[in-house]
C-alpha cells in the first residue's frame, strides 16, 4: 500500500512539474513578440485617480506607436507593491513596465530590478529631462542616474478653513510653525458645531501615520539614526516631537484619532468637520473636488509647518515608472514611459479628463500650463515650493547616514516603520504613553539594525 | 446476497487488481488536485521556514535551520496576535450563538410579513466584507458621522471612540454583525426539527415556556448549536480584510490577529522565511485548538447516526 502512495505522489509531482513547464511557457510566450510584429507590453500601475486617467486614455499612445499594445493591471497601492515585488525579485517577467514609489527606486536600483533610463532619456529628445522638477528626479534617482520616470510628484503642505480661522480670530501665515498651527487650532476648534482644530493622521502604517510625525520629528531636530546608525527614538527632540504629535491629536485633533489615514482626513476635511488638516499636496485637487458648498469657497493652503528646529520639512514622494530587468520588450516599454509622463500626455490628460486628473508636480511645465494654473490657482504655486523646499538628501538637523524626509530609505523600514507606527498610534489612542510606545520602538529598531549588520 | 459481500469484505485480495483500479481509477484526479494544492505549497512553506529569505535585501535565500521558529517564539507581537485571535473568536462565537438562538426563537415563530424579515436577518452574511467594513468604519463608528456618534450626541452622552479605545470591541461587533445570520440559519434548521410531540406532551404536563426550552428544545439544539459554533470559529479564525480596512491592525497591534500579522510579514515586510515559520506555528496552535471541536463534531455524527 505504501508504495502505491509514494508512486502516486511522485505522478503528482510529475504533472505538477509539467503544469508548471507549461505555464511557464505560455508566460514567456506572451511576452515575445506576435508573429506580425505586434508587441505586448504588460503594465503595473497603482489605482490611484491620476493612473486610471492614464489608463482610459491609451488609445491615443496606441494610434501614436502602431504595433504596441498595451495591457494594465491596475491595483490599489497595498496590493500592487507584494504583487510587482515578487514579480520583479523572482525575475518571473511578467511586468514590463512598473509603478514605484521613491521609496523602492533606489532599492530596486541596488538590487537590479530595474534598469537605468538615462540613455532612453538622451535619446529621447521630446521627452525632455531638463523639464522634470529637481528634487522629484532626485528621489528617483540613483548616484545621479535615473532609474524611474516622475509619473506624479508631491510634498505635504497644510490645508486650512479661511472662514474659521477669520471666525476664531486668528491669521496663518504662509510659512506657519507647528507652535502657530497647535495654537490655531485651539482658537478654531468648534466642539459644539462639531469641528475638530485639526485633522492629522492616526492610522499605523509606515506610509500612514508615520509619514506625517516623521516630519514633524525632523522640523524638531529630531532622527531616526545618528551617523553611526544608533537609532534615535527616545532622544529628546525625538519625544518632544512625538508628544506634541500626540497632544495635539488628543486635545485638537479628529475624534477616534487612531483609525484615519488620509483617506479619513480627507473626508473630514472636505465635509467641513476639521479647520484644519496636514497631508499630501497631490490631494489638493480631491480636496476641493469633494468639498461640500459652504467648505469649497473657504479652503486655504499653507507650507509645511516648521519646527524649534527651524528646517523646511515638508515630505517628499513621487510614484515613476521603471522598465524591469527580465522584460524582454524595453525599448516599447520606454516609449509607453516617455508617452505617459510627457509634457503633451499632461496637457491631453487636463483637455480630455479635466484639469483635476493630470499628474501634478513631476514637470515645471506643467506649471506654465494656463488652464491649469487657472485651474489650480490655489495651490499650484505652493506645490511647486513645497516640493523644492524638501531635502530628501539633508531630511534632519544633524547628518545622518540615510536619505528620504518621511522614511529611511533602508529596505528594513518598512518594518521597523509598521512596528513604530502601531506605538505611536497606541499613544495616539490613549492605550499607553509616549514614553512607552518610544522605548518599544527604540528597543525594535536598535535590534531590527544589528540584526541587518548597520549597527557595528 | 448476504454472504457474498461479507467474503468480499473480509477477503479484499479476491478483488482483481484491474477491477480496483476500475473503481479507483475516477478519484485519482481529484486525489492529485488535492495534493497539488494542498501539499506542495505546504512543503513549501516548511522550506521556506528553514530559510533566511529576505526579499528587499536582494540575497539569495539561505538555510537557517530553526532560527526563524525561535524568532517567532521570542516575538511579543506574535502572541500578542495569538491572544487577539483568541479573544476575537471565542468573543464573536459567542455573541453569534446568543444573539443568533434569540433570533432564531423569534423567526420560528409565524407572524406577518416572516418572509421579509427572514430575508433582511439573512443579508448581511451576503454583503461583501470589505463593504461591510467600510460602511461601518465611517457610517457607525465614526464620531462626527456616525450612527452611533449621533445617537450618543442625541442623548446628551460624549461620543464613543470606538476604533481608538475599543478597537477589539469594535470588531467584534462587527463580526458579530456579519455572522449572526450564518448561525441563525442552522439554529433555525434545528428549532424546526423540534420534537413536537415531546414539547405538546411537556405543555400537557404542566411545564412553562422556560422549562420546555430547557429541558425539551435545548437538548435537542445542542447539536445544531455546537455545529454553528464549530464553523463559525472556522471562519473567524481566518478573519482578514476587516481587521485590514477598520484599524489596519491596531492602535499598538490591538486587532492584530495571526493572518493579519503573517500578511504583514510576508507582503509588507518580505520576510518570507519569517512568515512561513509563523504560519506553521500557528498551523500547529489552530490544529491545537480545532482538535477538540472536530472531536465534537464527531460526536454530533455519532448521536445524528444513533437516532
Amino acid at each position: 500500500m505504501a508504495h502505491i502512495n509514494l508512486k502516486r505522489g511522485i505522478a503528482g509531482l510529475g504533472i505538477a512539474a509539467i503544469t508548471a513547464g507549461l505555464l511557464a511557457g505560455c508566460s514567456t510566450g506572451d511576452s515575445g513578440g506576435g508573429a506580425d510584429g505586434e508587441i505586448t507590453i504588460n503594465v503595473a500601475l497603482a489605482a490611484n485617480p491620476q493612473m486610471k486617467t492614464a489608463e482610459s486614455l491609451i488609445s491615443d499612445f496606441e494610434e501614436k506607436n502602431p504595433g504596441i499594445k498595451v495591457t494594465f493591471t491596475t491595483l490599489p497601492e497595498n496590493e500592487l507593491r507584494p504583487a510587482v515585488t515578487k514579480d520583479v525579485a523572482t525575475k518571473a517577467g511578467q511586468f514590463d513596465v512598473a509603478m514605484i514609489g521613491s521609496y523602492e527606486v533606489p532599492i530596486w536600483a541596488d538590487r537590479g530590478w530595474i534598469v537605468p533610463l538615462d540613455d532612453y532619456a538622451e535619446e529621447d529628445a521630446d521627452w525632455n529631462e531638463a523639464d522634470l522638477l529637481e528634487p522629484i528626479k532626485n528621489i528617483v534617482s540613483k548616484d545621479d542616474v535615473l532609474y524611474a520616470s516622475p509619473f506624479y510628484g508631491s510634498s505635504s503642505f497644510l490645508f486650512y478653513r479661511k472662514d474659521l480661522a477669520e471666525k476664531a480670530g486668528v491669521t496663518i501665515s504662509e510659512t506657519p510653525t507647528w507652535e502657530e498651527v497647535q495654537a490655531a487650532a485651539a482658537a478654531m476648534e468648534d466642539e459644539a458645531a462639531g469641528i475638530s482644530g485639526l485633522c492629522l493622521r492616526g492610522l499605523p502604517g509606515w506610509g500612514q501615520n508615520l509619514a506625517a510625525v516623521t516630519t514633524v520629528i525632523n522640523t524638531f531636530g529630531g532622527s531616526w539614526f545618528n551617523e553611526d546608525w544608533e537609532p534615535q527614538l527616545t532622544s529628546p527632540e525625538t519625544k518632544e516631537a512625538v508628544q506634541f504629535y500626540v497632544d495635539s491629536l488628543r486635545d485638537y485633533g479628529q475624534p477616534d484619532a487612531a483609525k484615519d489615514g488620509w483617506e479619513g482626513c480627507l473626508q473630514q476635511f472636505s465635509q467641513g468637520k476639521t479647520a484644519i488638516w496636514y497631508d499630501d499636496t497631490v490631494f489638493a485637487g480631491s480636496a476641493l473636488d469633494q468639498a461640500t458648498p459652504e467648505v469649497e469657497p473657504n479652503i486655504a493652503f499653507a507650507m509645511a509647518p516648521t519646527g524649534p528646529a527651524d528646517l523646511a520639512s515638508g515630505w517628499l514622494w513621487s510614484w515613476g515608472l521603471g522598465i524591469t530587468e527580465s522584460s524582454k520588450n524595453k525599448d516599447a516599454a520606454w516609449k509607453f514611459i516617455s508617452w505617459v509622463t510627457s509634457e503633451d500626455y499632461i496637457k491631453l490628460a487636463g483637455e480630455e479628463a479635466g484639469w483635476d486628473s493630470i499628474p501634478p508636480g513631476s514637470r515645471a511645465s506643467t506649471y506654465e500650463i494656463p488652464e491649469y494654473l487657472e485651474a489650480a490657482n490655489r495651490y499650484a504655486d505652493l506645490t511647486v515650493k513645497s516640493i523644492e523646499a524638501a531635502d530628501p538628501l539633508q531630511p534632519t538637523v544633524d547628518p545622518v547616514p540615510y536619505t528620504g524626509v518621511q522614511y529611511v530609505q533602508i529596505p528594513e523600514f518598512v518594518e521597523i516603520g509598521d512596528f513604530v507606527s502601531q506605538q505611536i498610534a497606541g499613544a495616539i489612542s490613549g492605550t499607553q504613553t509616549v514614553d512607552e510606545a518610544l522605548e518599544k520602538s527604540q528597543e525594535y529598531a536598535l535590534k531590527a539594525v544589528t540584526d541587518a549588520g548597520y549597527l557595528k | 446476497m448476504a454472504t457474498k459481500t461479507r467474503s468480499a469484505i473480509t477477503k479484499p485480495p479476491l478483488m482483481p487488481r484491474a477491477e480496483r483500479w476500475k473503481r479507483r481509477g475516477p478519484l485519482l484526479p481529484a486525489l492529485v488536485f488535492t495534493l497539488l494544492l494542498t501539499q506542495i505549497p505546504f512543503v513549501f512553506t516548511l522550506v521556506f521556514s528553514t530559510q533566511r529569505w529576505l526579499l528587499l535585501s536582494g540575497n539569495d535565500s539561505e538555510f537557517r535551520g530553526v532560527e526563524n521558529y525561535v524568532a517567532v517564539v521570542q516575538d511579543e507581537v506574535f502572541w500578542k496576535s495569538v491572544g487577539n485571535t483568541i479573544v476575537m473568536t471565542v468573543g464573536t462565537t459567542l455573541a453569534c450563538l446568543v444573539i443568533g438562538l434569540l433570533v432564531a426563537i423569534f423567526m420560528n415563530h409565524s407572524f406577518p410579513g416572516r418572509g421579509i424579515a427572514r430575508t433582511l436577518a439573512i443579508t448581511p452574511f451576503f454583503v461583501m466584507p470589505v463593504a461591510v467594513t467600510l460602511f461601518w468604519k465611517s457610517a457607525m463608528f465614526d464620531p462626527s458621522f456616525g450612527l452611533f456618534g449621533f445617537i450618543a450626541r442625541s442623548l446628551g452622552l460624549p461620543p464613543v471612540s470606538w476604533l481608538s479605545e475599543h478597537p477589539m470591541a469594535a470588531l467584534i461587533i462587527l463580526l458579530t454583525w456579519r455572522f449572526v445570520p450564518f448561525a441563525m440559519l442552522i439554529l433555525v434548521a434545528g428549532l424546526q426539527s423540534a420534537p413536537q410531540d415531546q414539547l405538546e406532551a411537556a405543555q400537557m404536563d404542566g411545564a412553562g415556556i422556560w422549562r420546555r426550552f430547557t429541558n425539551v428544545t435545548l437538548p435537542h439544539l445542542r447539536p445544531f448549536i455546537e455545529l454553528a459554533a464549530l464553523l463559525l470559529a472556522m471562519n473567524l479564525i481566518q478573519t482578514f480584510g476587516e481587521i485590514a480596512m477598520l484599524t489596519a491592525g491596531g492602535p499598538a497591534y490591538g486587532t492584530t490577529n495571526i493572518t493579519y500579522y503573517i500578511y504583514l510579514k510576508a507582503f509588507n515586510a518580505f520576510d518570507f522565511g519569517m512568515a512561513s515559520a509563523l504560519g506553521i506555528v500557528s498551523l500547529i496552535l489552530t490544529i491545537a485548538l480545532i482538535l477538540p471541536m472536530l472531536r465534537l463534531l464527531s460526536g454530533i455524527f455519532r448521536t445524528e447516526g444513533r437516532r
